[in-house]
């Protein structure tokens, strides 16, 4: 048990700390795709860092909520990278939270960041809070979708099981993973505001969706929301290994297989990043009106993996 | 679940049919479309293949071939062609949107697989359950001839429409008989032979490879 | 042996037409392979009254009884008479611009592989095989109803070969469902479609997969039959092809289409042992005749009128295989011959009418008894006759389908008399001024080639009459065959 608590939390902080390395190194993979001079790995520490030491400026009719909004979405992301078993297998963490909570634990961050973004009253702000929202509405059903998938196959909602089932028993090939997998990639683009349905690096008004919620953000509160979401792709990804490649995560009890499984880890996520920014580097962003449409296929493919999973799996 | 490796892939290749197919839906661009029917022939190349590697249907290996010569090669080779002939490569809006489209794609996905389910569930074969998935093709092959309004787009519906007939034969029973296969292949070809010809009168008599100039023919 | 030549001559002809098919002589060489082709069928035919049932080939590749040897006759008669018919017309056409030597070298060499594909469907014993000729004989149309390259004759070929072809890859779909089915008991292989084969163990069969074949079967070969809803495509091909593709296509084309039909529903039958085939068949067919007999009202064009009534005799046809027993096939197997005869002569009568009118249009065609006698009483006899009047044969197997009708489903006599009566309202009411009205139009500067006609509604008017002994015991023969 206590070793099961340990774990919880070295991988807890493992999470939190390797989270803007991830970032770091999808820029740098970006940046070579697009022929740029890139920028070190450890570029986004430096800001962070710096933001941290700048004084916060804050506008005068920001509410008691605005303040309190980028510590809440930072706790959420944290309590969600504790969840998700990125490295172990047992984490006592668990049984607490399953892949539904989960999901309601992302909508609470996203309820705050929007909360925090109408609260100052600017046009951005409620601007880009209604595009999340609308990002948001369409990607929840789809990620439930794909977590429905998962867990018919492995017969529960808790992630530490549905691990065990795909990576620890006999392997099978799962047909409907494959639609929830193609599912899943697009829901954590949409959700981290990836290239096609948003553009992290830019900021024009036409098309910004999650940067124009933070417009009004600076120093410590920024530092915050920009670590949180690093911590989200981080955990986004964590959790497409954790369905879809989860070979390599230490089952329980098994502290000896802890560090290969680390070095998996982060194999696997050097891959997945530099996937992500070679999709990025090869699509271009949509026009906003047509993300539902890229949502819809989404949702359609995790609807779909699900009736796979009952003809081909059953 | 007591498949072997190689059919659980066959499995999975059908799962990947069934996504091209509703790739190829809500695929606008003609030449993504050709694309798409190419990797289709190669999921059907590769499917057939281990079927008749696991089986020892050794004249599958014949159908197999026949396919990556065809359908993965030969047709999509013919397709790029014509498109650039005819100069008709820009973005289409199919007549019904797309994501209504594909509801009503999710639909007929669930009706194939309700009316596959009695049959696949007495199947000897070890396959049983694809058949819903070959119907499944089928039917989406058709809703992509009913929604698009080009020549061309409509022709590679008919073909992919073949490819889920096709899937169903491998998987479901093995292949069909070597000369019915042969024969359908020839049909196929002669087809798209004569569909390539009318393609070309088409573009002649109308000026545009689109068929909504052709509604004269209405009952009144 | 005769089965090869039956198959090779027309095969040989498109070849050698394909080929050569430019000469001045092509027409003639194109009447001279069909009657090959028929001499052949005449001793193919002689070979099974004489010797009953025939298996030949390998494993039994074609298979001969007296069902498909009755069809076989009658698609090589009229596919030499329309043979003959077309070498006049087709010269005019071409008098006319509408048409040049390429045209009619394809037009000469598609015609003998649509005949060889129609007969391999009949002959062959594989249903798969079945399936792959009945998709080369739409091929072989396609380009034949384009062939004027008009806007319209274009839009009608693309909706006939993309109906038909989704049609057909639905037939396809019940041809593998029923291997699927037959696989489990004869085996995988080649003679798992036999359909000799299949019909010694149809009793074994799955039924819940046969029932499912054939619906797939039903709708897709019914597209090709022209049964409604399917059937759109069928006037336009008629209207806008050449004239002599219009007549095989409406005189053989369904026929061979509906011979498909039934070789399943004999499986279908034996394997389910209830009357869901034909009674499906019997909605399928009562919805046609009904449809069609009041869309015909609403024609303009005269092709396409009888276009409609191909469509409403198909269903009729298909209603009565639908209610099965001895009488009810012998109906609609001489309902067939009947139809196929009559409605060929109709549109040789029609495509003269239309060519010295200058105009499909029926309001443009006026007085043809006063320009051209012969053509008027043509197109004036062949239209009594397929509206069933006395003493023609149509009457006669009219007359038994709707009494066996009113045996057996008295429920569907209304329609079948209602549907038949609004028939011959609109189609006399048409075709009357068309032959008997004042007219303006020039006498034709050529002589129409009117044997081909008056030779079929004689043959309709003597089997109307009297059904020689030994045609009657085939045609009972065959009826049995079909069971039910």
């Amino acid at each position: 048990m206590t070793t099961g608590i340990l774990l919880q939390i070295a991988q807890t902080l493992a999470a939190i700390l390797l989270a803007p390395l991830l970032m770091g190194w999808v820029n740098q993979c970006r940046a070579w795709l697009q022929g740029r001079s890139a920028p070190p790995i450890t570029q986004p520490y430096r800001t962070l860092r710096k933001l941290f030491h700048k004084d916060a400026v804050i506008a005068h009719n920001a509410s008691p909520l605005f303040r309190f909004a980028p510590y809440m979405i930072f706790a959420c992301m944290a309590l969600a990278a504790g969840i998700v078993p990125t490295i172990a297998n047992d984490l006592p963490f668990s049984p607490a939270a399953d892949v539904i909570a989960l999901v309601g634990i992302f909508a609470l961050a996203r309820v705050f960041l929007a909360l925090a973004a109408m609260d100052i009253g600017t046009s951005f702000g409620s601007l880009g809070a209604r595009r999340e929202m609308l990002v948001s509405f369409l990607a929840e059903p789809a990620l439930l979708m794909v977590f429905f998938t998962a867990s018919f196959i492995s017969q529960s909602t808790e992630l530490p099981i549905i691990v065990q089932a795909l990576a620890h028993k006999e392997f099978v090939i799962y047909p409907s993973m494959a639609f929830a997998a193609v599912a899943f990639w697009m829901i954590s683009v949409a959700e981290n505001a990836r290239i096609p349905v948003d553009n992290p690096t830019t900021h024009l008004e036409l098309t910004m969706i999650h940067e124009a919620m933070i417009l009004e953000y600076s120093a410590r509160h920024l530092a915050l929301i920009e670590w949180a979401v690093a911590l989200k792709l981080f955990t986004y990804s964590a959790l497409g290994i954790a369905l879809f490649l989860p070979w390599g995560i230490a089952p329980q009890g098994d502290p000896s297989a802890l560090p290969l499984a680390l070095l998996a880890m982060l194999l696997k996520m050097a891959i997945g990043g530099a996937a992500l920014s070679l999709m990025e580097a090869i699509s271009a962003k949509l026009r906003l009106f047509r993300a539902p449409e890229f949502l819809g296929t989404a949702f359609l493919l995790g609807v779909l993996g699900m009736l796979i999973h009952f003809l081909l799996e059953v | 679940m007591s498949l072997t490796y190689h059919l659980q892939i066959v499995n999975l290749l059908a799962a990947l049919l069934l996504l091209i197919s509703f790739a190829m839906l809500s695929q606008r661009r003609i030449v993504g479309l050709i694309t798409l029917f190419a990797w289709q022939g190669a999921a059907l190349t590769l499917s057939t293949g281990l079927i008749a590697w696991s089986t020892g249907q050794h004249h599958l290996y014949y159908s197999a071939g026949l396919t990556l010569l065809l359908k993965v090669i030969g047709i999509p080779w013919f397709f790029f062609r014509l498109v650039k002939k005819l100069d008709v490569d820009r973005d289409v809006e199919p007549m019904i949107n797309i994501p209504t489209t594909m509801l009503i794609g999710i639909v007929l996905v669930i009706f194939a697989f309700n009316l596959a389910l009695p049959i696949s569930q007495m199947s000897g074969t070890v396959m049983r359950s694809t058949l819903g998935i070959a119907m499944a093709c089928v039917l989406l092959a058709f809703l992509m001839m009913i929604t698009r309004s080009k020549a061309i787009p409509q022709i590679i519906g008919f073909l992919s429409i073949e490819n889920g007939l096709f899937f169903a034969a491998t998987s479901a029973t093995y292949g069909m008989p070597l000369v019915v296969e042969l024969g359908v292949a020839l049909d196929v070809m002669v087809a798209l032979f004569v569909l390539g010809i009318m393609s070309f009168q088409i573009r002649e008599s109308f000026d545009s490879m689109d068929l909504k100039h052709m509604e004269k023919l209405k009952e009144r | 042996m005769e089965i090869y030549w039956l198959l090779g001559i027309p095969v040989a002809g498109g070849i050698f037409l394909a080929l050569w098919g430019c000469r001045r002589n092509a027409p003639e060489i194109n009447a001279l392979f069909s009657f090959l082709t028929l001499l052949a069928a005449a001793a193919l035919t002689a070979r099974i009254v004489e010797h009953g049932p025939l298996l030949v080939g390998g494993q039994g590749w074609f298979f001969i009884d007296s069902f498909n040897v009755f069809l076989v006759a009658l698609t090589a008669f009229v596919a030499f008479t329309t043979s003959l018919f077309s070498r006049p017309y087709m010269r005019i056409e071409k008098e006319h611009g509408r048409l040049n030597d390429k045209r009619l070298r394809l037009y000469h060499s598609s015609y003998q592989i649509f005949i060889a594909a129609m007969l391999l469907a009949l002959t062959t014993n594989n249903m798969g095989i079945l399936w792959v000729s009945m998709e080369a004989a739409t091929l072989a149309t396609v380009l034949l109803v384009s062939l004027y390259r008009t806007p319209a004759s274009l839009e009608a070929a693309w909706k006939y070969f993309i109906l038909c072809g989704v049609g057909i890859a639905l037939a396809l779909f019940g041809t593998i469902l029923l291997y699927f089915a037959a696989e489990k008991i004869l085996g995988s292989g080649g003679t798992a479609l036999l359909w000799t084969h299949l019909n010694g163990v149809k009793a074994q069969l799955e039924p819940t997969v046969l029932q499912l074949a054939f619906v797939f079967l039903l709708v897709g070969y019914g597209t090709k039959v022209g049964l409604a809803p399917l059937h759109s495509w069928l006037p336009d091909a008629h209207a806008e092809g050449p004239t002599p593709v219009s007549a095989v296509l409406s005189g053989l084309l369904l026929n061979v289409a509906l011979y498909a039909v039934m070789r399943s529903k004999v499986l279908v039958d034996g394997a389910l042992g209830n009357d869901m085939a034909g009674n499906l068949m019997m909605g399928f067919g009562l919805f046609s005749v009904v449809l069609a007999a009041f869309l015909i009202k609403r024609q303009t064009d005269v092709k396409r009128m009888f276009a409609y009534s191909s469509i409403e005799h198909m269903g009729l046809i298909t209603f009565a295989f639908g209610m099965g027993g001895p009488v009810a096939n012998f109906a609609a197997l001489l309902h067939m011959t009947m139809h196929s005869l009559t409605k060929s002569a109709i549109f040789f009568a029609v495509g003269h009418a239309t060519q010295s009118a200058g105009t499909q249009l029926m309001d443009g065609i006026r007085g043809l008894i006063k320009t051209n006698p012969t053509i008027g009483w043509g197109l004036m006899l062949g239209t009594v006759a397929i509206l069933g009047v006395p003493p023609f044969g149509v009457f006669a197997s009219e007359f038994l389908i709707i009494t066996t009708a009113m045996h057996e489903h008295p429920w569907a006599t209304p329609f079948l008399l209602l549907a038949l009566g609004v028939a011959f309202a609109a189609i006399f009411g048409k075709v009357q001024p068309m032959v008997f009205g004042e007219t303006e139009l020039p006498k034709l500067p050529y002589q129409p080639a009117l044997t081909p006609v008056f030779m079929h509604l004689g043959l309709v008017l003597m089997l109307g009459l009297f059904i020689p002994p030994y045609l009657a015991a085939w045609y009972r023969q065959a009826a049995q065959l079909l069971g039910g």
